[in-house]
């Protein structure tokens, strides 16, 4: 299963998904939240949604000197937070800005594909689905 | 409160010497929540007696509760100062991202004094201050370009705030507005001009942290039977469906519409301007602030052409709502919706509350009409209704204050009518222009008693509409019904939630939710507090000079028959005598 951006034309940029994730956390906040919703430059022309999009091939697991995170089945990458060391190369090697950072407690916060967001999600811009064979959109 | 809640900490910042503290202030949260409760105590501790409104002494604060950023529909800030508009109590609330990014910064209220010496900024990222020289962004003919700038200056796209005022707060206009995320704004009595007497352009804040909730399993629990009501309930249809423009037509058949500076409450141009029109012809987008999930700003697309070549054209995206649309339309006789988003346009761009200043203009309109005024004054502009462009070029004016008409405009219908005449028709209640109601005596009431004359303090159209209409109470009863939902409101405004939200947030779904934030407290608590904290307004308003005994009443409120009649000026007054009485008798608050 994953985590798909289904339409951002409908986001009203209500954020609900990013409390919903940290949420899921246990916390309230958005310190531990793995999505983020920004405009596109201006509200008057509507939304970008971030969140990790399951890439086969993971470039963020593979600047990982420690294996904290490794590729997931499905897609995307698991982190072993007790393994991570802060380092920040993952963020770096994410062209979309997937990987959020908790400052926190200075470690990257990284999406499970649970769909708990997307349950929160007012007008259908987030879907948990399972990825379809030879899908890679 | 919880243990590592941030809610505590107050950021002061003085502008004069470029400085800030923060202070820990569980006392005023325990005792006040939070938003309005906690800002009227830090003015009445920040604000000196009878300060100059736009004087360095006069503090701007803002604050939100315990609930923001983790429950939803709890996004509003409260701002407090003491308002240049009417020389008393400023109160004005704004959702956006302003409170979010408030809460996730680091701190429950803001209060900034002082002034700078130069155009400044702030730009406040969690606990980093930073004072970011605004010279070159003094001036610009463009909030919104203003607003632009900052944001590609700073980090923290979509967990940010950027809090701005346009050329009316630079001059000082008296009802200049403070306009959040382009859409949103702390519009009433005057904020934009403190922050144009400070030399603060803007105020840009981010931040991003974790809250502690007393017991995550409860947390979840609760949140999701909030957030189902918000996105299911009935109650909250209409404000994501039509928005509030859903008003327009139900007012006007109801007869209770302001028209042409209230000479008539119905518009023949209803169905033009109504929200079913603006839905289907012009909604471009539908957005929401931070934490709502239901989502009720209304943007509408205007494609115009560039009229110096063809097939050139531009596409601008401007907001409406009910106000804006009673404002602009039905009270200047106007029933373009072209020419009004024109205008919505560049009073945005420029930064006034657009609520004085459409009654402003219908009051020159109706001056010029009589005669009390002439094209010396106007300097040759013809206030004709309905007539956008003469009143997009006066709006100009009204900025740029070239002689003493428009010096008098600048500062409101009731300063106008002093020196011109026309008082019978200058359409303010406490110093502040009316809102778009006449629906009754409970609308007018409202407004006047109303801790912020504004028609959201007890909602006294809807006594008129929902009671009045049916039967006959007497003033001491309709005051008491005010007086009650007032003194509710003041709860709901410490928590810093929607009042759009009120049928959702009732008392036990309040205090579960504030149990998961540390604060427990009892359905009882909430009315007492809510008690205090409107008496703690009045206390701060009579020692700045209110008094409900000479409030002022424009004759023309009883000439316009309303839908429950024509008004009773002996009604009104007995309402406003009951409700002097009740606050005098009230015990001075201990503070």
């Amino acid at each position: 299963m994953r985590l798909a951006v289904v339409d951002t034309e409908r986001c009203i940029g209500c954020q609900s998904c990013m409390f919903a994730c940290a949420r899921r956390q246990g916390e309230g906040g958005l310190s531990r939240a793995c999505i983020g919703v920004r405009s596109v430059g201006g509200m008057e022309r509507g939304f970008i949604v971030v969140v990790c999009r399951a890439c086969d091939d993971p470039p963020c697991a593979k600047v990982c000197p420690t294996d904290a995170l490794k590729p997931r089945e499905g897609g995307g990458v698991r982190l072993d937070i007790t393994k991570c060391i802060g380092c920040g190369n993952c963020r770096d090697a994410c062209l979309l800005g997937c990987v959020f950072w908790d400052d926190e407690i200075n470690k990257p916060m990284i999406c499970i594909h649970c769909g708990y967001c997307a349950k929160f999600c007012p007008h259908g811009v987030l879907r948990l689905e399972t990825r379809k064979e030879g899908d890679h959109a | 409160m919880l243990k590592n809640d941030p809610l505590r900490n107050v950021l002061h910042i003085d502008l004069s010497d470029k400085n800030f503290r923060v202070e820990e202030r569980e006392d005023l949260f325990e005792r006040y929540i939070g938003g309005a409760g906690v800002a009227i105590q830090l003015l009445h501790e920040e604000c000196p007696e009878g300060c100059d409104a736009l004087g360095a002494e006069n503090p701007i604060i803002f604050a939100v509760g315990p609930l923001t950023a983790l429950f939803p529909l709890a996004s509003k800030t409260v701002a407090m100062f003491k308002s240049p508009h009417t020389g008393n109590l400023g109160e004005s609330h704004c959702g956006g991202r302003s409170a979010v990014a408030i809460r996730m910064a680091g701190y429950g209220a803001i209060v900034i004094k002082g002034k700078s010496d130069i155009p400044l900024y702030l730009a406040i990222h969690g606990n980093r201050i930073y004072f970011r020289d605004a010279s070159s962004l003094w001036g610009t003919e463009s909030s919104i370009t203003a607003g632009r700038i900052i944001r590609e200056n700073e980090p923290g796209a979509g967990i940010r705030t950027i809090m701005r005022i346009g050329r009316a707060g630079e001059k000082l206009v008296s009802y200049a507005c403070v306009t959040t995320e382009t859409y949103r704004h702390f519009g009433r009595l005057g904020l934009g001009a403190v922050f144009g007497s400070k030399k603060l352009k803007a105020v840009m804040i981010s931040g991003k942290r974790s809250l502690p909730v007393s017991d995550s399993k409860e947390f979840k629990q609760t949140y999701d039977e909030i957030y189902q009501a918000a996105v299911a309930s009935p109650v909250m249809k209409k404000y994501h469906d039509l928005g509030t423009a859903e008003n327009v037509l139900p007012l006007n058949e109801f007869g209770g519409l302001p028209t042409r500076n209230l000479k008539e409450a119905r518009f023949e141009g209803a169905s033009k301007i109504s929200g079913e029109t603006f839905a289907e012809e012009y909604l471009g987008r539908r957005l929401a602030c931070s934490h709502c999930p239901v989502g009720c700003i209304h943007i509408a697309a205007l494609r115009e052409p560039h009229e110096d070549e063809p097939y050139f054209y531009k596409t601008s995206m401007i907001c409406y709502d009910y106000e804006p649309i009673y404002a602009l339309c039905s009270m200047l006789g106007g029933s373009d919706p072209r020419g009004f988003l024109k205008l919505m346009g560049r009073i945005e761009v420029w930064g006034l509350d657009v609520m004085s200043t459409g009654v402003v203009l219908a009051w020159a309109t109706e001056a010029q009409e009589k005669g009390i005024i002439s094209d010396t004054e106007t300097m040759g502009i013809k206030f004709g209704w309905g007539d956008y462009a003469g009143y997009m070029d006066a709006l100009r004016l009204i900025i740029e204050q070239p002689n003493e008409f428009y010096k008098a405009l600048a500062r409101g219908v009731i300063h106008a009518a002093s020196i011109y005449g026309g008082e019978d028709y200058a359409l303010a209640f406490g110093g502040n222009e009316m809102p778009g109601y006449h629906t009754g005596p409970g609308a007018h009431i409202g407004v006047l008693i109303g801790a912020r004359h504004s028609h959201l303090d007890n909602a006294g159209y809807s006594v008129d509409q929902k009671i009045l209409i049916e039967e006959q109470i007497s003033p001491e009863e309709l005051a008491e019904t005010l007086l009650a939902e007032e003194r509710w409101r003041q709860t709901l405004s410490s928590l810093v939630i929607c009042f759009f939200a009120r049928g959702i947030y009732q008392p036990d779904t309040i205090c579960k939710s504030l149990h998961i934030a540390g604060f427990d407290l009892t359905p009882e608590d909430l009315d007492r507090i809510g008690e205090e904290i409107h008496r703690e307004k009045y206390r701060f308003k009579i020692r700045e000079g209110f008094s409900l005994e000479n409030l002022r009443l424009p004759g023309r409120i009883f000439e316009t028959q309303s839908p429950v009649g024509k008004l009773d000026e002996d009604f009104i007054r007995r309402a406003l005598e009951y409700v002097r009485q009740n606050i005098s008798r009230t015990p001075p608050a201990s503070t």
